[in-house]
């Protein structure tokens, strides 16, 4: 395990915001660690990085303890926590030089980087004047600067357009797949989650929910099938009658979960064939709430 | 940087208040020359320090990178003394300047003006000493408002605490109360006044400037400094960073 936490918790003043959290992060994984804001994501990762005092529990990195081995972790990890710390005084470059600097990296490591994130044309720009888009792409530049072997990122893809996005997903299942890192990911879309996470942690209110594979996730979330069709109600009955599930029947359409795509076929042609018109079809994920609701109901 | 504005200020201001200075003899013209800079520095000296302290952390505070300092794999020792030391050596530079502008100018002035008598008489090593004097005066002050900017992420705080306490410095100072040796920010304006009347007061005869250099103020103040210094990287040790 590369992350490893037990009975972690953590309060501001009275309030609890992380309750007796139990985090196994795998090596070689991308987690995606999920909740809705506010839901203690950041100060779990504040925790990690040592920036927190835990009050009670431990954390284990590379399985050694982090408050007696701080230095020796901290040289493996690399981060980047809400907006990216960025001196705005400085150009792009210079903000990576100073922190090469610091941490003994040499030049062209930085100008790898700054290639890496698509910041070479603004290198020499005052940081202050690039995008939201530009800065977060230079927080990553600057957490990926060091060749950490653990990234922790907390909402990496905020204010990142739909590009941006992808670049980034694509950066973070290539360093995972080529180059054997461990990916520790916060976000509060589930969507986003779900095309490049291998685990996921799903915490709300300070208390982890869920955790496990994203196979074991997707046993929860059971994908449903969408259907729109001209009489939703008799259509509905219909399928009932067929043995299949209906959850939710509306004016426009039906939803009805399925466990494989042949199930879906079938749907189809048991409408078709029974003079129901299909206008549309198609697979819905249960969102993110709806997921909290069903873990939160099923504990 | 802020320094390097005061002293373009002062520059200007050197020049043409030294127009105004009358042919007096070389001692008293260096007098007259340092003085009054002396004199504002008392009071000036301890704001200074407030900015410094500031800029020097609000940096940080500004760019939200106290985070990222923190968890790089630097030992937190590190990070705030050499934040610490890059304040220091920031005082002693601004010092250090105005000691060679004060030369600087003074000599300037002489080749400038040969009527004036700067050459008649040399009071560098003194000039030295009394800037040095002020350096370590001050280096109380310096840890304690090195530590409150560092805490407190406004400028309000920091600099309204300084500002009161270096009123009350001041104050305690020149009411002559005996324990004002204690208190830091009292510790320029003490080592002004301790240099600056014994020599204006000798009357006509060639003043006398001695130096001494390490008076209790001064031990009060580099224990201050030492004490706050200690006592602020325990505070950061144990300190969560939001």
């Amino acid at each position: 395990m590369v992350i490893s936490t037990e009975g972690l918790s953590f309060n501001f003043g009275n309030q609890q915001v992380v309750k007796s959290l139990s985090l196994q992060v795998p090596e070689g994984s991308i987690y995606g660690f999920l909740g809705p804001n506010g839901a203690g994501k950041t100060t779990t990762i504040k925790l990690l990085l040592n920036l927190l005092k835990t009050d009670s529990g431990s954390i284990h990195i590379f399985d050694k303890e982090l408050q007696s081995n701080r230095i020796e972790i901290l040289s493996q990890i690399g981060s980047l926590i809400e907006q990216p710390a960025i001196y705005l005084h400085l150009s792009g470059k210079e903000n990576l030089m100073n922190r090469a600097l610091l941490l003994e990296v040499s030049e062209q490591r930085v100008d790898e980087m700054l290639k890496l994130v698509h910041l070479t044309d603004a290198a020499n720009k005052k940081a202050g004047k690039y995008s939201l888009g530009m800065k977060q792409r230079l927080g990553i530049a600057l957490a990926l600067l060091p060749d950490p072997k653990l990234l922790i990122l907390d909402e990496p893809t905020n204010g990142l357009d739909p590009n941006g996005i992808i670049e980034i997903r694509e950066l973070l299942i290539k360093l995972v797949t080529k180059h054997q890192k461990t990916v520790f990911i916060s976000s509060h879309l589930l969507a986003e989650v779900e095309r490049m996470a291998t685990h996921v942690g799903i915490i709300d209110k300070g208390e982890l929910l869920f955790q496990g594979s994203i196979k074991d996730l997707e046993g929860i979330s059971q994908p449903q099938v969408q259907v729109e069709v001209a009489d939703t109600v008799d259509a509905g009955n219909f399928l009932k009658k067929q043995g299949f599930t209906v959850t939710d029947i509306s004016e426009f359409h039906l939803c009805i979960p399925f466990n494989s795509k042949e199930q879906i076929g079938e749907i189809n042609t048991l409408l078709n064939k029974n003079g129901y018109v299909v206008y549309s079809i198609h697979k819905i994920h249960k969102d993110l709430e709806k997921l909290f609701l069903d873990i939160t109901q099923k504990a | 940087m802020l320094p390097l504005i005061i002293y373009l200020i002062l520059f200007i201001g050197f020049f043409s208040h030294s127009e105004k200075l009358s042919t007096h003899p070389g001692v008293l013209l260096w007098l007259e020359f340092s003085g009054p800079v002396l004199f504002v520095m008392s009071f000036l000296l301890p704001m200074l320090i407030v900015f410094i302290g500031y800029s020097v952390n609000s940096v940080e505070h500004k760019a939200d990178t106290w985070k990222s300092l923190f968890s790089l794999p630097i030992p937190k020792w590190s990070v705030y003394s050499a934040k610490y030391v890059y304040a220091l050596f920031l005082v002693f530079l601004c010092l250090a300047l105005f000691v060679l502008f004060i030369l600087g100018f003074g000599n300037l002035l002489s080749v400038l003006k040969p009527s004036f008598k700067f050459n008649q008489y040399h009071m560098e090593s003194t000039l030295a000493k009394v800037y040095l004097k002020l350096f370590l005066s001050s280096l109380g002050i310096l840890s304690i408002q090195f530590l409150l900017s560092l805490l407190f992420r406004d400028f309000l705080k920091p600099m309204g605490i300084g500002f009161v306490a270096t009123i009350a410095g001041v104050i305690l100072a020149n009411i002559n109360w005996d324990y004002a040796y204690l208190f830091p920010y009292s510790h320029p304006i003490l080592t002004v006044k301790n240099v600056l009347p014994r020599n204006m007061g000798d009357g006509g005869g060639m003043p006398q400037i001695t130096v001494d250099l390490f008076t209790k103020d001064i031990f009060v103040s580099l224990s201050v400094a030492i004490t706050v210094f200690i006592l602020g990287y325990f505070i950061v040790l144990k300190k969560s960073v939001k």
